[in-house]
């Protein structure tokens, strides 16, 4: 399977990368357009700030190929929120593939959220195996709240997506990576889509 | 959901696990990998690898290590020791980090935590700070508790939040070493004051130590290395313990 890393300088890469190779693939990192429309499983990663982020993509040109892609495609953390219509950190438009905007969580909570949470109400194949409940490592300021197109949710302070599904297009809110045996089955499940 | 952390403390000297007492009398603990790799299959939520090697090779044994605690560990973990730069930082995350944590570099020039924080994002940074308690007030010292500064915890637990940390590792020197239990009044003040997540280090000793820190000290994690190192607690015990506590924990 031919799997790529999109490689645009705002990510954790090398964890995802590890993270597959544990799992018995092997991922190729790259930001080149032909590479990435051409793969099999394309995984969005992120770390860091939303419009800077944005910024690197454009200049790539990355944002107006991801939208059109057809295989499966993960995006992980700001990537995910990426995928959202705008960020309200940064005022940055986002890539419009899933129907909301993504904000930032309010005083009454610790900011940055970082702990292992739940999530319940799991939809898709992307969850396959994966109880109700079960726990993930968030690390985030801001969220995208509950939507239709929401497979999972969270709650701190409120509910949010914990991940969010449109089509070929799969984002997490939490770092599949990074979340012990739930997010191996969890990054397993996609390159089995 | 509000879940409590635990997190074994690895102290590496070239690129071996040491661990002393209050920072002094060095025993060897093991394999870093090898133990990180049981700590990640066991339980623990994250891991803490604080670099004391004085060596001018230390960045590039370092930056291998923590390559290959990324390869094998499915858990988030910590870098510190030493970081004073950017550059740095750069080079951790590369090889895998997901975070960095910084003392001295950060008390010497305050500055480096807003760069770190908007070129890698709050997410990344935490600001660990060790203090002693002196005639009334909890001083910051440096160089693993060795020096005192003029500054003290609570104002400049504020400043590091206000300059985007992410997360505070407050370790009372007091406490170190002494198996007699976290500082927890400090803690709670530190948590009641500063909005972001606060991780408790230095005393543990039992069980009760880490229920109590999370109660009374408020702590959003705990850190300990020796009674872990030496299994005098094993993690998925305590966390069943904290459990029958009422303290949401991951199991």
């Amino acid at each position: 399977m031919n799997i790529v890393i999109i490689n645009y300088g705002a990510g954790n890469i090398q964890s995802i990368k590890f993270a597959i190779e544990r799992l018995g693939y092997s991922a190729k990192l790259s930001n080149d357009p032909e590479e990435i429309r051409t793969a099999d499983k394309v995984i969005f990663p992120g770390v860091g700030e939303a419009s800077s982020a944005m910024q690197k993509l454009k200049e790539s040109k990355l944002d107006q190929l991801i939208p059109t892609l057809t295989q499966p495609v993960l995006g992980i953390c700001l990537g995910m929120q990426l995928m959202c219509n705008r960020s309200e950190e940064g005022l940055t438009k986002g890539l419009g593939i899933f129907d909301v905007d993504v904000v930032r969580f309010r005083e009454s909570v610790k900011v940055p959220q970082i702990q292992w949470n739940t999530i319940t109400k799991l939809k898709t194949a992307l969850f396959k195996d994966i109880s109700e409940g079960e726990f993930i490592y968030m690390v985030h300021s801001y969220y995208a709240p509950v939507t239709d197109q929401t497979i999972a949710m969270s709650t701190y302070g409120e509910p949010y997506s914990a991940a969010i599904g449109n089509a070929n297009f799969y984002g997490t809110q939490f770092h599949p990576e990074k979340s012990s045996q739930v997010g191996a089955q969890i990054l397993s499940n996609f390159l089995e889509l | 959901m509000y879940t409590k952390r635990i997190i074994p403390c690895l102290d590496i000297k070239n690129g071996r696990t040491v661990k002393g007492t209050n920072f002094i009398n060095l025993r060897d603990a093991g394999d870093p990998v090898a133990l990180a790799k049981i700590y990640s299959e066991t339980g623990a939520d994250e891991l803490v690898f604080l670099d004391i090697s004085a060596t001018e090779e230390r960045r590039k044994t370092l930056a291998a290590l923590v390559s290959r605690v990324a390869s094998q560990v499915n858990i988030p973990f910590t870098v510190g020791g030493g970081i004073s730069s950017i550059e740095d930082v750069d080079i951790l995350l590369q090889n895998g980090a997901d975070k960095v944590s910084i003392n001295s570099s950060a008390v010497k020039r305050p500055e480096l935590i807003n760069e770190l924080a908007s070129k890698f994002g709050s997410q990344c940074v935490v600001v660990a700070i060790d203090a002693t308690y002196i005639d009334g007030e909890w001083i910051v010292h440096l160089v693993g508790g060795k020096v005192p500064t003029k500054r003290t915890l609570f104002d400049w637990a504020k400043e590091v939040a206000a300059r985007g940390a992410g997360e505070i590792l407050f370790t009372s020197m007091d406490n170190d070493g002494t198996k007699d239990g976290f500082a927890n009044e400090a803690l709670a003040r530190l948590s009641n004051e500063l909005s972001i997540s606060i991780i408790a280090s230095g005393g543990a000793g039992t069980m009760q130590h880490f229920a109590d820190t999370f109660t009374h000290g408020k702590a959003d994690a705990a850190l300990a290395a020796s009674v872990f190192h030496f299994k005098e607690i094993e993690i998925p015990v305590l966390k069943q313990y904290l459990k029958t506590q009422n303290i949401q924990v991951r199991i």
